[in-house]
C-alpha cells in the first residue's frame, strides 16, 4: 500500500471502529472470491478490525472444490496418450490417490512418467499452441462465472480446432452462497463481500436475494484494500441502521446488467445442474454442463469416461485435511493440524493449498495472525 | 483463478481477438467476443486469456472524488449519525 493510500485505509478504520461499538454481537462478514482473501490477508486488514468483527473466507476458490472425479479423469487421458492442457492452479491438483501411492497424484506427477501436460494461462494459448503442434488433446475447464465466458466463447464460436475437447467443471457462485448460508445458520453471517470479478458477469444485481431473503447487508467490492476497507464500513453501517441492501462499491468495473454478452454466451453453451464440489458434494443447480449440441466438445461423453452421479458419489478429501470447513468459513486453515506441517505451498497435501486463491495457501504465503500484525504495525498502521 | 488484471485494448484483430497491454508493457491476445464494444484504448480488465469487463474510466474519477467526499462526510457527521441512531431505536 502506498502512503496515500494507507491513509485513507487509516481513516476508513477508525470510523470501523466506531460503528462496529454500536453493534450488538459478534459481526461475521464474509468474502466469496479468493482475490479479496489475498487482500485482505496480504494487506492485514483482520488486524485492522474491532474485536467483534471477524472476516471469514467464503467458497472462493475454484480449484479448492475441483472435485477429484475430475482430476482423475484427466490423468487417465494423459496416461492414454491424448495431450491435457491445464492452467498453472490445477497442475498440482491432487486427484484422489494419496500422497506415497505409486500411481500418479497429479498432473504434475502424469507428466513426470512422460505423459504429455501442458500448462496454459487460457484456453485460447492451449488452442494457439495446439495449432503450432497438432495431437489429440483435452483442456481442464475450472473456474466461477468468471472464467465460464472463455469456454464458452471457444465452444459456441467454434474457436476449438477439431480432436480438441474440454472436460467442464465450470461452478455457479450464488447456489454456494445459499449452501454456506445454511451451514452457518447457528451463527449466521452477517455481512457479505460479494465478489467483484464474478460480479463483472453476472452483473450486481445477481445478489439481490441476499439481503432480500436473508437479510443480510450485501457490498460488491473492488480489491484494493481500500476497497474492502469501505465493504466493512458500509455493512456495519447498514447493520447499525437495520436496513440491509445491495450496495455497489465497484461501480468502476460492474454494472447493475453485467456483461450482457458473456451472459448470453454461457446460456447459449451450457445448461445449469446439479453439481459436486469437493469434499461436499452434490449442491443444486451450482454447476454448467454443455448442452446437447455441444456434446462434441465435450471430452467427459467423447472418450466415453463416467459422469460423477449423486448416487455415487464419495468424500473425496485426503484424510485428515479440512478443506470443506475451510471453504465454507467454518475453519481457518491454521485450525487444521496438518498446516505447514504436513501440507506446504510446493508440496500441498490438500486441494486449498494449491491454487495461489485457496485459503491454505493464501494464509501460508502471507501469514496470518502474528506475522500480519508486526507488518502491520511495521508500516505504521496500528 | 478469480484474478483480474487491467489493461489497455492496443488492436483488435481478425475473429474478435484483442491485443491488450498491461502497465508491465506485456502484451497478450485475448478473445474479446465475451463482452460487447471493445475498441483501441478501451481500459479492460482480463482473466484467464478473455475480457470479463470493460473499466468505466468515468466511474474511476468519480470514484475516487466520491471516497474522499465519503470520508470528509462520515467524518464530520459522526455524531449527527449517532444520533440519529438512538432516535430510531428509541423511537
Ligand atoms: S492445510 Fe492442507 S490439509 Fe489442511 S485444510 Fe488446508 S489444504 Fe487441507
Amino acid at each position: 500500500m502506498d502512503y496515500h493510500s494507507r491513509e485513507i485505509v487509516n481513516k476508513i478504520k477508525v470510523m470501523i471502529h466506531k460503528v462496529a461499538k454500536d453493534i450488538n454481537g459478534t459481526v461475521k462478514i464474509m468474502d466469496f472470491c479468493g482475490t479479496h482473501e489475498h487482500s485482505i490477508v496480504y494487506n492485514g486488514i483482520r488486524s485492522l478490525m474491532p474485536s467483534n468483527v471477524d472476516l471469514v473466507a467464503g467458497p472462493g476458490c475454484p480449484v479448492c472444490i475441483t472435485p477429484a472425479h475430475y482430476v482423475d479423469a484427466m490423468i487417465k487421458l494423459a496416461l492414454d496418450g491424448v495431450r491435457v492442457y491445464t492452467y498453472g492452479d490445477t497442475y498440482l491438483l491432487p486427484g484422489s490417490e494419496l500422497p506415497g501411492s505409486d500411481k500418479p497424484r497429479t498432473l504434475a506427477d502424469a507428466k513426470a512418467l512422460g505423459a504429455d501436460v501442458v500448462v496454459v494461462y487460457s484456453l485460447l494459448e492451449a488452442i494457439k499452441h495446439y495449432r503450432r503442434d497438432p495431437k489429440e488433446s483435452v483442456f481442464l475447464a475450472v473456474g466461477f462465472e468468471t472464467t465460464a465466458p472463455s469456454t464458452a466463447s471457444a465452444v459456441v464460436n467454434r474457436l476449438l480446432p477439431d480432436g480438441f475437447t474440454l472436460i467442464n467443471v465450470h461452478r455457479l457462485t450464488p447456489p454456494i452462497m445459499r449452501y454456506t448460508f445454511e451451514k452457518h445458520r447457528d451463527n449466521p453471517i452477517r455481512g457479505v463481500i460479494a465478489p467483484g470479478h464474478v460480479s463483472t458477469i453476472v452483473g450486481a444485481r445477481e445478489w439481490e436475494f441476499v439481503p432480500k431473503e436473508y437479510g443480510i447487508p450485501t457490498v460488491v467490492a473492488g480489491f484494493e484494500a481500500y476497497d474492502i476497507m469501505q465493504a466493512i464500513l458500509y455493512i456495519l453501517l447498514m447493520l447499525r441502521s437495520g436496513k440491509p441492501r445491495l450496495v455497489n462499491q465497484y461501480k468502476r468495473a460492474v454494472t447493475w446488467e453485467g456483461n450482457k454478452k458473456a451472459q448470453k454466451l454461457i446460456r447459449e453453451c451450457c445448461e445449469v445442474v446439479d453439481s459436486s464440489w469437493r469434499g461436499l458434494g452434490f449442491v443444486p443447480e451450482s454447476g454448467l454442463s454443455f448442452r446437447d449440441k455441444y456434446k462434441w466438445a465435450d471430452a467427459i461423453y467423447q472418450y466415453g469416461l463416467r459422469e460423477l452421479s449423486e448416487n455415487e458419489w464419495k468424500y473425496d478429501l485426503p484424510p485428515g485435511c479440512r478443506c470443506a470447513e475451510v471453504t465454507l468459513g467454518l475453519a481457518k486453515p491454521t485450525d487444521c493440524p496438518l498446516f505447514m506441517k504436513v501440507c506446504k505451498p510446493g508440496v500441498p497435501y490438500g486441494p486449498c493449498m494449491v491454487s495461489s486463491e485457496g485459503a491454505c495457501s493464501i494464509w501460508a504465503r502471507f501469514g496470518s495472525g502474528g506475522l500480519v500484525e508486526e507488518l502491520v504495525e511495521s508500516l505504521g498502521l496500528e | 483463478m478469480c484474478l483480474g488484471v487491467p489493461g489497455r485494448v492496443v488492436e483488435i484483430k481478425e475473429g474478435g481477438i484483442a491485443v491488450v497491454e498491461f502497465s508491465n508493457g506485456v502484451t497478450i491476445e485475448t478473445d474479446a467476443n465475451t463482452i460487447e464494444g471493445i475498441k483501441p484504448g478501451d481500459l479492460v480488465v482480463v482473466h484467464a486469456g478473455i475480457i470479463i469487463a470493460k473499466l468505466r474510466e468515468e466511474e474511476i474519477e468519480e470514484w475516487a472524488r466520491s471516497l474522499q467526499e465519503f470520508i470528509s462526510e462520515l467524518e464530520s457527521k459522526e455524531s449527527e449519525i449517532a444520533e440519529m441512531l438512538r432516535e430510531l431505536e428509541g423511537g
